[in-house]
């Protein structure tokens, strides 16, 4: 670890490690967390990255004080962000709520291990896919990002900042145990390299200001706690200036901007790698560390005349509709390889209603899916 | 109430939009809420200087009213937000309202590590000794052999004593009001909100529509005669003896000590990182810093 705060050009690094990286070039200077494997590296760089920027690290004395924590900073002005695993990420869902209902920006890191409950501390799993979508309480939509490598742990998360702050909506960065311990070159590209998104402050007097305008993008500007802006803040579902309502028209309106402001900017927000998907009569639809093994099997099987290709999700919600659909009538089927019971090859399945079989590879065994395990499923074969 | 305190008070609500509010008649909320408006009266803070937070209950309701920058948090975690809103933005001033379940039930575990973490804040503990807003179920200071509506056969529960609680876990500044005293109240709300570090007011109050009701205590006027009669000044109780004492609690300031808040020490952890990137214990320390910490 270097002294000062000019990286090397390039490094090996874990995917903690990287994540704490982007993290530091997005803006973050705030980090409340609570110590749980496989993330906690991510806490650990920060502790010592943070301060020499004039940044705040606190361990917090549970999950549900670390998110807590993050709001108020992020209502003060600062980007914050915690790290936690599966059992951390159940006691976040209640302030993660709060986070969406007051829009409140920050990004939520998701290092998945092995479930349920305590389950498999230091193996990989991606069981968190639905929780991620809907762990928290009540109607609310969410944005969720998947990265695959050491070197997307940078990017991504500079991205997951920039799209919390964009749509004033916090952020899950869902990586999983092989993502973030896994080691691999970087060259980390300087901040400057990086677009960084600052959430838009207000540009009227405070008395002109609405906090929870319903304005047409979705997204009202909103001051910075002290900065002259005096507004209510709460958790309960409010009217336009934050306080809280139970007329039918306001809730109305406040809940349908809070889905409008995420699903009419899907173009903007949704992205995916294709990959030899455009003769491809097999799609198989992966994400994080899985999608590496089925890169793998892809171009094995093209080495086998079989014409596969690979749908990498890098936005996992909202769920990329478009993208499975793109190119639907020329495939034969899907092939779904994930590292829990089949919480994205549902979603797949929706979309796909009966127009090609989906088929999956399920693994909750503590290890990886191997490509010939994907490989196996790609010629129809049993694994 | 005099006119020109009234007339104060209406400065700083948000009538236009807040208005009636939800407490019952007889309520002790109002009372610490005319409290802390004359206390950032007095002390000169502009509105924007203060960010007032509080958690779920009937104390919770208190951010609506008042016109600072209000955060009306998930339940039992107004001092974590707090917390988060104090580092990120030192410069202002945090006051938490918290209810006796909200700080010491489902917040306790948040409540003991702000005091040991001695982060600057000031806490004010609404203490009626019952969930209000819920129905009258009991509390951690209910007190035993009392009945609440999840107690109909009698409490066989101990309660919390609040100040010794966070008088051991930590913090600067820990002291004891009621909604009674109130001049003493607007004394201990400006020590307390002065104080660096994390300062304390446990106002002890009464719910009129449970807790009275359930056990027989009468009126608003008779709890508030009993607070009266039981009460005893700290100064006071220092000259007295453990039988004179017997059955009454302590009013006042309970603890002020000197304590660096958390921010102050951050600083040196920032300092280490800009300076020199590096923190070493000498070897030659470590028992007598293991010795100073006092931790068992």
């Amino acid at each position: 670890m270097p002294v000062n705060n000019q990286a090397p050009a390039v490094r090996l690094i874990q995917g903690n490690e990287a994540c704490a990286e982007g993290a530091i070039i997005a803006g973050c200077r705030f980090y409340a967390g609570y110590p749980i494997t496989p993330s906690s590296e991510i806490a650990e760089v920060l502790s010592y990255r943070l301060p020499a920027v004039d940044g705040t690290f606190i361990q917090m004395e549970d999950e549900i004080a670390s998110m807590g924590a993050v709001i108020g900073a992020s209502l003060a002005g600062a980007k914050a962000m915690t790290a936690t695993s599966g059992p951390g990420f159940s006691l976040m869902q209640e302030n993660l709520g709060f986070a969406c209902m007051a829009e409140a920006p920050c990004v939520l890191v998701n290092v998945m291990r092995g479930g349920p409950s305590t389950g498999l501390p230091t193996a990989p799993a991606q069981g968190d896919v639905q929780q991620a979508r809907w762990g928290t309480h009540g109607d609310h939509p969410i944005i969720a990002l998947c990265p695959d490598s050491v070197s997307e742990c940078v990017s991504l998360t500079v991205r997951a900042f920039n799209l919390a702050e964009k749509y004033r909506t916090p952020v899950i960065f869902l990586m999983d145990e092989v993502i973030g311990h896994m080691r691999e070159n970087i060259v980390l590209p300087p901040p400057s390299e990086f677009e960084i998104f600052q959430r838009i402050r207000p540009s009227v007097p405070p008395e002109w200001s609405i906090p929870y305008e319903d304005t047409e993008f979705g997204v009202p500007p909103v001051g910075d706690f002290g900065g002259g802006y005096r507004y209510h803040v709460t958790g309960l579902i409010h009217d336009q200036r934050g306080f809280p309502t139970l007329r039918e028209d306001e809730v109305e309106s406040i809940m349908n901007r809070l889905f409008r402001k995420i699903w009419s900017n899907l173009d903007d927000i949704q992205t995916w790698e294709e990959f030899m998907l455009d003769d491809a009569e097999v799609c198989v639809v992966a994400y994080g560390s899985v999608a590496r093994s089925a890169k793998n099997a892809v171009v094995q099987a093209r080495q086998q005349g079989i014409k596969a290709g690979l749908l990498r999700l890098v936005t996992i919600w909202p769920f990329c509709r478009q993208a499975v659909e793109k190119h639907i009538s020329r495939y034969k089927k899907f092939v779904v390889p994930e590292m829990n019971m089949g919480q994205i090859s549902r979603e797949v399945k929706r979309v796909v209603q009966g127009r090609a079989p989906v088929d999956t590879v399920n693994r909750i065994i503590g290890r990886l899916i191997r490509p010939d395990e994907i490989l196996a499923a790609i010629k129809g074969e049993e694994s | 109430m005099s006119t020109a305190d009234r007339h104060l008070i209406y400065q700083y609500l948000r009538h236009d939009k807040k208005f009636p509010h939800v407490w019952c008649p007889g309520c002790g909320n109002g009372i610490v809420l005319g409290a802390l408006i004359r206390t950032i009266h007095k002390l000169g803070y502009a509105k924007d200087d203060i960010v007032l937070v509080s958690g779920i209950g009937c104390a919770g309701r208190v951010t609506a009213y008042v016109d600072f920058t209000t955060l009306h948090t998930t339940h039992g975690r107004a001092l974590t937000f707090a917390t988060g809103v104090k580092l990120a933005k030192p410069e202002l001033k945090v006051i938490v309202i918290m209810g006796d379940g909200d700080a010491t039930a489902i917040g306790g575990n948040h409540l003991i590590h702000a005091a040991r973490r001695n982060v600057d804040l000031t806490a004010i503990i609404v203490n009626n000794s019952i969930y209000g807003m819920t129905g009258g179920q009991f509390s951690p200071t209910t007190p035993y052999s009392l009945k609440a509506t999840t107690a109909p056969f009698g409490h066989v529960e101990h309660a919390f004593n609040i100040s010794r609680l966070i008088e051991a876990a930590g913090g600067a500044f820990v002291s004891r009001g009621t909604v009674y005293h109130v001049n003493l109240l607007d004394q201990l709300l400006e020590k307390a909100v002065q104080k660096k570090g994390f300062s304390v007011v446990e106002t002890i109050s009464n719910c009129p529509t449970h807790f009275n009701k359930l056990n027989a205590i009468g009126s608003s006027v008779d709890h508030m005669r009993w607070i009266k009669d039981h009460a005893v000044k700290v100064e006071k109780a220092n000259s007295m003896t453990e039988e004179e004492l017997q059955g009454k609690f302590r009013i006042g300031v309970i603890v002020d000590r000197d304590l660096p808040d958390y921010q102050t020490e951050y600083e040196q952890v920032r300092r280490r990182a800009k300076e020199s990137g590096e923190y070493r214990i000498d070897p030659q320390e470590v028992s007598r810093i293991l010795e100073s910490n006092q931790c068992y």
